[in-house]
Order: C-alpha cells, then structure tokens, then sequence
C-alpha cells in the first residue's frame, strides 16, 4: 500500500488530478501579432485584438498550435484533426472582451498518459485527460492606488495549454513527480519553459480523499498553486482538512479554494453556487481548426529525443544505472554536457565527475549547467589527463577546483603549477628509500607483521611528492622495497 | 444635369468624360444633405472637409488618368464600420466618444478605389431593429410618405435605415450597410432602392462593430443592381485578417448585369406564402415570375420545408451572439464609462447608461439562451436547425438556379408604428432571415408600388458564392418593372 493519511476513523487514501496551465513559447499571441516578452512594460504588447477593440477579429497563430501538437506528441496523446475554439463568458477587467477563447468541447488534444519516477526507483503511469489551447487574460494590480485598479494587458491573449491529468495521482510525492516529469517533457520540446516563478506554469490541484476501494468522494478545486513545493503542500493541507469534516460526520462541498503557503492550509474562494455559468459556445469569429495528417506526422517526425527514450538509450549506450541516466536526462542541457564529456571516454567515470563534482560546483555557484564555468570540452580534457596518466585522480580534484576559479585549459593548469604525476621510477624509488630510512622503527614492525602501515608509508611518500606520484608505481615500489 | 439623379455608373462616366469634377459631384451631395438631413437624420455624422478633400484627389487623379473603379464616387457609410479617425458610434450611446485608430476592411476598400466618403450613416443601435427606432441618434425618416397622409413620416426600415434613406434620397450616391438578418434588404425595400446581401465571406467583417458574427453580412445599398455590382466588386475579397472570410476569385459582378436569364430555373418557394401578407405583395410577386417567364425564364414550384422555424431559431442565435460579442462594451478600456463604487457598479452603470431597450432586451435572451440547463434546449438546437435551413437551401439550388420571393411582408410602415410588440417588429425578417442563417447571398429589387404609393421589393437568393446569378435576376426584374418613381423627399425634388 502507497501512501495513505491516518485520520481517527482509520485510514485515507488520496486522489489527486492537476490541472497545468502552461505558458507556450510563441513569438506572438494565440490570436493576435502582439509580442509575447516577459517583464515588458506594463501594456506596451498588446494588439486591438487583446484590447478587444469594436470590429477586432481573432487569427489563429499556426505556431502557437504546432506547439500544442508537438506537446500533445510528446506526452503520447491524441491528436486531433479536427478541433473547435469556444467562448467562455464571463466579465473581469482584465478580461477584455468579456469572454476567453478557449476550447471546451473539442480540444486539440486528448488522451495520452506520462510515466513518472519515485524515490524508491520505481515507476508509475500517470493519464492525461487532454490537453487544450485557450488565452491568458491579462493582470489586475489593486494595490498601487488607494481607490483605483490598474490593468496589464501585456499578458491578455497570450497562448496557454491546460493539460489537464486523469485523478490518477495518489500522493503529494507522485503529484509532484508528475510535475517534474511535465516541466521536463515541455522543456525538451520546447513548448513551454516551465518557469513557475514567473508563472508560465501554473497548476489547479483537484483533491479528494477517500477509504481504500470506495468510489470517488467530492472533489475541491485549489487554484493557481506556482510551484511543485506548494502543489506538494497544499494536497496535504486539503486532504488533512477533508478528512476532518468527513470524520466530524459532515460531508465536504464541492468548491474552489485558493492554497495560502504562509498558512500552510486552503481557504474556500467561491462555492458551488457561486460558481460562474461561462456561457460556453463555438466562437462564430473562429473556423474549426483542421489539421493536415501530413503536416502533424512531420511535426512529429522533427521532435528531439524525449527524457524516456534518452534515459533508455544512456542505460544501454552508456552502461549506466537507471537512477545515473535519470539524473542526467532531467535536463536537456545536462543530458547534451554529458554526452559531450563521455564520448569516446569511460563513460560511468564520466558520469560521476557530471554528477558529483560538476553538480557540487554549479550549486555552489548558483548556476545551471548552461552558464557552467567549466565547458563540457574541458571536463572531457581534465578526464583524457587521468587517463593518460599525466595526473592522479586525486590532483585532478585540484585541478578541477582550479578550473572551477580561473577557466584555465587543464592542460594549461597542470603545466604551469606543475602538477604533472611524477613516473620516473628512479625519483620515486629515491623518496621512498629516504622515508624507509627516517622510519626505521616502522618499517621494523611491519616486517614483524603488521601490514597495515603500508598505508602509512604510501601516505608519507605522497606527502614527500607533494601527491604527484604516480600511486601505482609508487605502490608497486614500496611493496618492492618492503619485502 | 442634376448630379444627384446619376447613378454610379453613369457618374463614372461623366467623371472620365470630364462634364463635371469630383468636386462638383461632392459639393451637390454635400449641399443635398445640409438641405434635407434635418428632416431625414439619415446621416449621425458628415465629413464634409475630408469629403472634399478627397473629391480633389480624386480630380488630381482623374485629371493624371488614374482610374480606380469608383474614383470620385461620393458614397455614405453605415456608422458601423470603424473609420479612422471619425466617430464610429453604432447607434448606440455607449460608443458615443468612440473614434477608431483603424479602418474597416471594406471601407479601406472603397477609398482604395477612389471612393469619396459624405460621412456616416444613422442605424438601428448595434443593427438590431428592423425600423432604425433603436437608434440612440434619433429615428430616420423614410424620403417616402403615403400618397394620402404625406405628413406622417415612415421609417426606413432597419438597421441600415441610414444609408436607405440616405441613398433613396439622392444624398448619396451608393452606400454601405450590413445585414444580419434583413438589415440591407428590408430597408432598400421600404426605400425603394436596390440592396445586396453577399455570401457569408464574400465581404470581410473586420473592423465592423459586430452584432452576431455568424450573421453578419456587409453589402452595399445603389439605385439600381448595376451599382450594387459596383460596389460590391470593390468591397469584397479575401481578408487575412477575418477567419470567416473566403479565399475566392471576385467576379465580374458588373458583366453579370447585363445577361439574360433565358434558360434560368426560377424557384419559387411555397413557404413563403405567407397569411395576412397584402395583396398588393402577392399581385408584385407573380408579376415579376411572369415578367421573367416571359424573359426565357423557367419558373418551378419549390420547397424550403424549414423556412417556418427560420425567424425563431434566428432570435435565439442572434441574440446569444450579440450577448457575448456586446460584453466588451465595459466602460473600461473605450466608449461610455459611467464610474461606480465598484468593478461590478462600473459595469452596471456603463451598460444601464450606454444601452438602449432592443440591446438590453436581445442581451437577457443570448444571456438566457446559452446558460447552464437552457443551452441544450434553445441554442443547440437552433444550431440544428440552423443545419436544416442550409439543407433546404442546398437541396433547392440542385434543382434551380435562383428563388425569388418578396422582400418584407409589408411596405414601410410609420414612425411609431409595431413599437407595442417586439414579436410583430421581429415578422419584418421573416423572408430576409433564412438567407443569413444559411448564408447565401441575396437581393431586393423595386419593383412596385403599393396602394398607398410606397415601394415594394422582390427578393433573388442564389447559392452560396453565385452572387452573378442574383445580379443577372435582379437585373432582369429591374429592367421589365421599370421602376422609375422617386421619393417626395429627395434632392433636387
């Protein structure tokens, strides 16, 4: 049994669908030309058509639809040829045209399922609903003027997909999974950046709970939760929070609640008799969107290898255990820095420099591995200076910290600070008679059976080559001039 | 020579010739309207400097031999189409400070062909009334009056009263209107002029302030077919910018004036006989399927089984539209604002202010309509027979190549007139409706009077892009009714 939550009555089992609304990388809006930049000033991107100006006529932006295809692909859906764009009315202010094109009845894409990673190494099958294209409204700031509302419309018409999940979901854990597993998937394809800070990913967490083997109980609806933490949270603060009406002998009531992070808990936002009646319709401004079979199965045949198949191949290619290639192909630009280093090297070698000092560097920095201060080509240099011998692996460490610093060529580095591993025989053979001879006592007593100060001697040899000799020689010596 | 009394055709001719300038042309008109505007309240706006403005272009051009097809045509235009730079009110008083940054497709078409504009056109507020009485500008007189009480003023049909009146008239040479469900048609039949209702997609809607954008239809308004071509041929064509717009060649529409209709197939359909309809509307209908029998014409008996259902599902669709299309009329970004204690007193504020009785009335049934447990029984059903009229459409045009049938079930009535029941308002669109809920493109012709002296249309519908056959047949009908009477109000009278 997963994961359950022990109330006073006994045990509870969680189900789980999120709503994602992802933000898709375009140029222009879904409907109009108007550009897309984050961070620009406040309405200086917005069309006629966003400000739904009298006359004004929506156009479909074939790029913004491509992506949805390619999405759609990418998460192993449906696609649909034939699809409908609705109006979903109701009034805001920063919804200028009072209502928001969208599609409801027949989306773009349906069903399609995405295989998600746990902790413990094992793998679920999480289904997705459908996914759908529709226009971000704009932002409403209520807080720089005391009487006043100032509208942003620079977002207002920009192109979002909701992928909406089955309720398949069954912990905070696997909700979370499910989370990195799209963000990554979208990142790949290059449909969405997943940023959720900046809100270009946004999640709407469908909970409900209910006793093992039951049918669904009533669900509530968190709204606009920005981030895989809070998502993670708020499913455990709505489960707890249902489980005790349930257990208090009430019945929990369909509603929409809105997660407060400070508070760790859920608050009701609207019920169901507030909910809105959108008016749905097919917009009459807008033709059903048809999609060329041809056109879609060369949209399809130009996606960049995906996360599940590129952990697959690193498993094979590369001989590397499952968790090493899921680590590297959660990023594309790890993935491709990996390979970089790895060809035509030891490849597991190459994986643990990756993964340990890379990784351990770039968090100290604070940077992602695309502004990583080390380049693939120099790691993959660092590695050919071990492998030839010119370095040990412990002065590689060094020369790694080094490179990490200054950007200096290892090569370079190695040269002028004179680290190159000392393999004259003779010169190690010199220190080493020089440290038997100043640890006379030891030597006597490992003679006498106590083998291990060998180390100890390896140790001191080192120390006297300032650790540039080579380890195997200076072992092999040592064990030489002991018996 | 009284220029008012020219045609397009005949003006572009004198214009070429070089009898009178553009100017000369402008300046009758614009004299015209002065004169007789005060009693018509055809026109909400005139702009007579730039109409002269470009009556001297237009002269500069003609004298360099640059020809476009409507060079030095003075033309009005329905105040529903955006013009830049002039007020684009709709009718209506929450657009009363409105002036659009942009220009309509179709206007940018006309003044890409030379045309002249006098100003814009009076109408029913958002085009929804069949009588232009919703307009929040005032009500348009009809330049017709009743031989026997010429007194009363009539109107002039709706929504393009405006422009009707405006070009029956003789103070405008052509027009432009829309019609979403008869608003072109019915008026040039109480007008006693020509009116033409193109194929859904034939004209682009951009930049037209939208009433139901599935039915809504610009076409122009001339005193006769040949001038309709005209217009038509310079209004439409594909427009990126208009996803319901089509991508097809434009005709010759003027060519197709000019041909005989022998060997034509008329229908005539049998729903349209409709009870308590005037005699006189029957007695004009048989003579104009006499008059093009005797043409050559083959008349043929026809069914379009569901024409009765047409005027109902029309005022469930139209109305859903219109409810969401008019939510943008806020009060925050253009237009009206009457400010509130909140964001929902705005709203409340603007819109009780800004809106006139017909909107508020058509916005609670589109509202109505397409709610949660009314969607299924009201708009998805008048979707399907929506479906069912285009069928009988399709079906009939297999077996003929036009209908004709009356315009409106009535002439013009007074001011004031069908204003106690909405539904008896509604029964002007009864024969114009199905042709916007199918989409095919259609005609009113004069050619009658009534007992009292008021004119009478005939309606020609083709199938969907056959625009040439309704020209051909309206042609035909223009030249045997001879139709040569004028209205007591009108330039130069």
């Amino acid at each position: 049994m997963g994961y359950a939550i022990k109330g006073s009555t006994g045990v509870w089992e969680v189900v789980v669908g999120l709503e994602v609304h992802a933000q898709v990388i375009s140029r222009a809006k879904l409907f109009s030309g108007a550009a897309t930049d984050f961070g620009a000033p406040p309405n200086t991107q917005v069309s006629f058509v966003d400000a739904a100006f009298p006359g004004m006529l929506p156009v479909i932006n074939r790029e913004c639809v491509a992506q949805a295809v390619r999405t759609g692909l990418g998460l192993n859906s449906q696609i649909h040829l034939v699809s409908r764009f609705d109006r979903k009315n109701y009034f805001y202010a920063d919804l200028p045209a009072g209502y928001q094109i969208s599609q409801y009845q027949h989306p773009i894409v349906g069903e399609g399922r995405i295989e998600i990673e746990l902790a413990d190494g094992s793998t679920r099958e999480i289904g997705i609903t459908r996914l759908h294209l529709e226009q971000d409204a704009g932002k409403s700031l209520h807080d720089r003027h005391p009487t006043k509302s100032y509208i942003d419309l620079n977002r207002a018409g920009v192109a979002l997909m909701e992928i909406v999940s089955e309720p398949d979901i069954r912990s905070p854990e696997e909700a979370g999974a499910y989370l990195r597993k799209l963000r990554t998937i979208l990142r790949y394809l290059g449909t969405c950046d997943g940023n959720m800070e900046e809100g270009s990913m946004r999640a709407d967490v469908n909970v409900s709970v209910r006793r093992h083997g039951e049918p669904y109980r009533t669900r509530c609806e968190v709204k606009n939760v920005n981030s895989v933490r809070f998502v993670m949270q708020a499913i455990e603060a709505e489960a707890k929070r249902q489980i005790e009406v349930w257990e208090s002998g009430s019945a929990v009531e369909q509603e929409t609640r809105l997660f407060d992070p400070a508070q760790g808990s859920t608050r009701s936002m609207r019920s169901k008799e507030d909910a809105h009646d959108y008016r749905y319709f097919p917009d009459p401004d807008l033709l059903p969107l048809v999609l060329d079979e041809a056109w879609v199965a060369e949209l399809k045949a130009k996606l960049p290898e995906l996360p599940d198949a590129k952990k697959r191949r690193f498993m094979q290619e590369y001989g590397l255990p499952a968790y090493d290639a899921g680590v590297l192909v959660a990023e594309q630009a790890t993935a491709d820095y990996y390979e970089a280093v790895a060809k035509g090297r030891d490849t597991k070698i190459a994986a643990n420099w990756v993964m340990g000092d890379l990784f351990a560097a770039l968090n100290r920095a604070g940077r992602t591995i695309a502004d990583s201060p080390i380049p693939a080509s120099s790691l993959g240099k660092l590695l050919d200076l071990i492998a030839d011998n010119t370095i040990s692996g412990r002065i590689a460490k060094d020369v790694f910290e080094a490179m990490v610093e200054s950007g200096e060529d290892p090569a370079t580095l190695v040269e002028r600070k004179g680290l190159r591993q000392v393999t004259d025989l003779g010169a190690i053979e010199g220190v080493i008679e020089g440290v038997l001879a100043a640890n006379a006592d030891k030597v006597a007593e490992y003679k006498s059976g106590r083998e291990k100060l060998f180390g100890f001697f390896v140790g001191q040899v080192m120390k006297a080559m300032s650790g540039k000799g080579n380890p195997a020689l200076v072992n092999e010596a040592l064990r030489r001039k002991l018996t | 020579m009284t220029l008012t009394e020219l045609t397009i055709a005949s003006a572009r001719q004198g214009l070429r010739e070089k009898q009178f300038s553009a100017r000369e042309l402008t300046e009758a008109h614009l004299a015209a309207i002065d004169a007789l505007n005060p009693r018509l309240n055809a026109y909400v706006t005139v702009t007579a400097e730039r109409a002269l403005a470009q009556a001297d272009a237009a002269d500069a051009a003609l004298a360099a031999g640059k020809l476009a097809p409507l060079t030095g045509i003075p033309l009005a235009i329905k105040d529903v189409f955006c013009t830049e730079g002039v007020r684009t009110a709709a009718g209506s008083h929450i657009l009363e400070p409105f002036v659009p940054p942009y220009e309509s497709t179709v206007s940018a078409n006309l003044l890409r062909d030379g045309a002249i504009f006098l100003g814009k056109t009076n109408m029913d507020e958002f085009a929804m009334g069949s009588s232009n009485m919703t307009s929040a500008y005032g009500p348009v007189a009809n330049p017709w009056t009743r031989r026997q009480d010429n007194a009363a003023l009539l109107v002039p049909g709706g929504s393009s009263g405006g422009s009707a009146s405006a070009v029956a008239a003789r103070i405008a040479m052509g027009a432009t209107g829309t019609d979403t469900g008869g608003s072109i048609r019915q008026p040039a039949s109480f007008c006693g002029i020509v009116g033409m209702k193109p194929t859904y997609g034939r004209c682009s809607r951009w930049g037209v302030v939208a009433f139901a954008s599935s039915l809504d239809h610009p076409g122009p308004f001339g005193r006769t077919v040949e001038d309709c071509a005209i217009l038509l041929g310079s209004m439409a064509g594909h427009d990126p910018k208009d996803s319901t717009s089509a991508d097809v060649p434009v005709p010759d529409f003027a060519a197709a004036c000019r041909r005989g209709v022998k060997g034509l197939r008329i229908g005539v359909p049998r729903e349209y006989r409709m009870d308590g309809m005037p005699e006189d509307i029957e007695r004009l209908w048989r003579q104009g399927l006499d008059w093009l029998r005797d043409a050559g014409a083959e008349i043929v008996d026809v069914s379009l089984p569901h024409t009765k259902y047409g005027l109902t599902t029309y005022y469930i669709v139209a109305p859903a539209e219109a409810s969401s299309n008019l939510a943008r009329y806020d009060g925050v970004r253009f237009g009206l604002r009457e400010d509130g204690a909140d964001l929902r007193d705005l709203y409340e504020r603007t819109r009780a202010a800004g809106f006139g009785a017909e909107v508020r009335r058509r916005v609670l049934i589109g509202t109505y309509v397409l709610s949660a447990g009314y969607y299924d029984a009201y708009y998805l059903r008048a979707q399907k027979v929506r479906a069912l009229i285009l069928r009988d459409f399709t079906e009939v045009f297999v077996h003929v190549d036009a209908l004709v049938t009356p315009t409106a079930p009535s002439a013009a009535f007074a001011q004031g007139e069908n204003m106690d029941d909405p539904i008896k308002m509604y029964l002007n669109d009864v024969f114009t409706v199905p042709a916007n809920m199918s989409g095919v493109p259609g005609i009113s012709v004069p050619a009658g009077l009534d007992a009292n002296g008021l004119p009478l249309g005939l309606q020609v519908l083709a199938k969907p892009f056959d625009e040439e056959t309704v020209f051909t047949v309206g042609a035909a009908l223009e030249r045997t009714a001879q139709f040569h009477a004028s209205p007591q109000i009108r330039a130069g009278a």
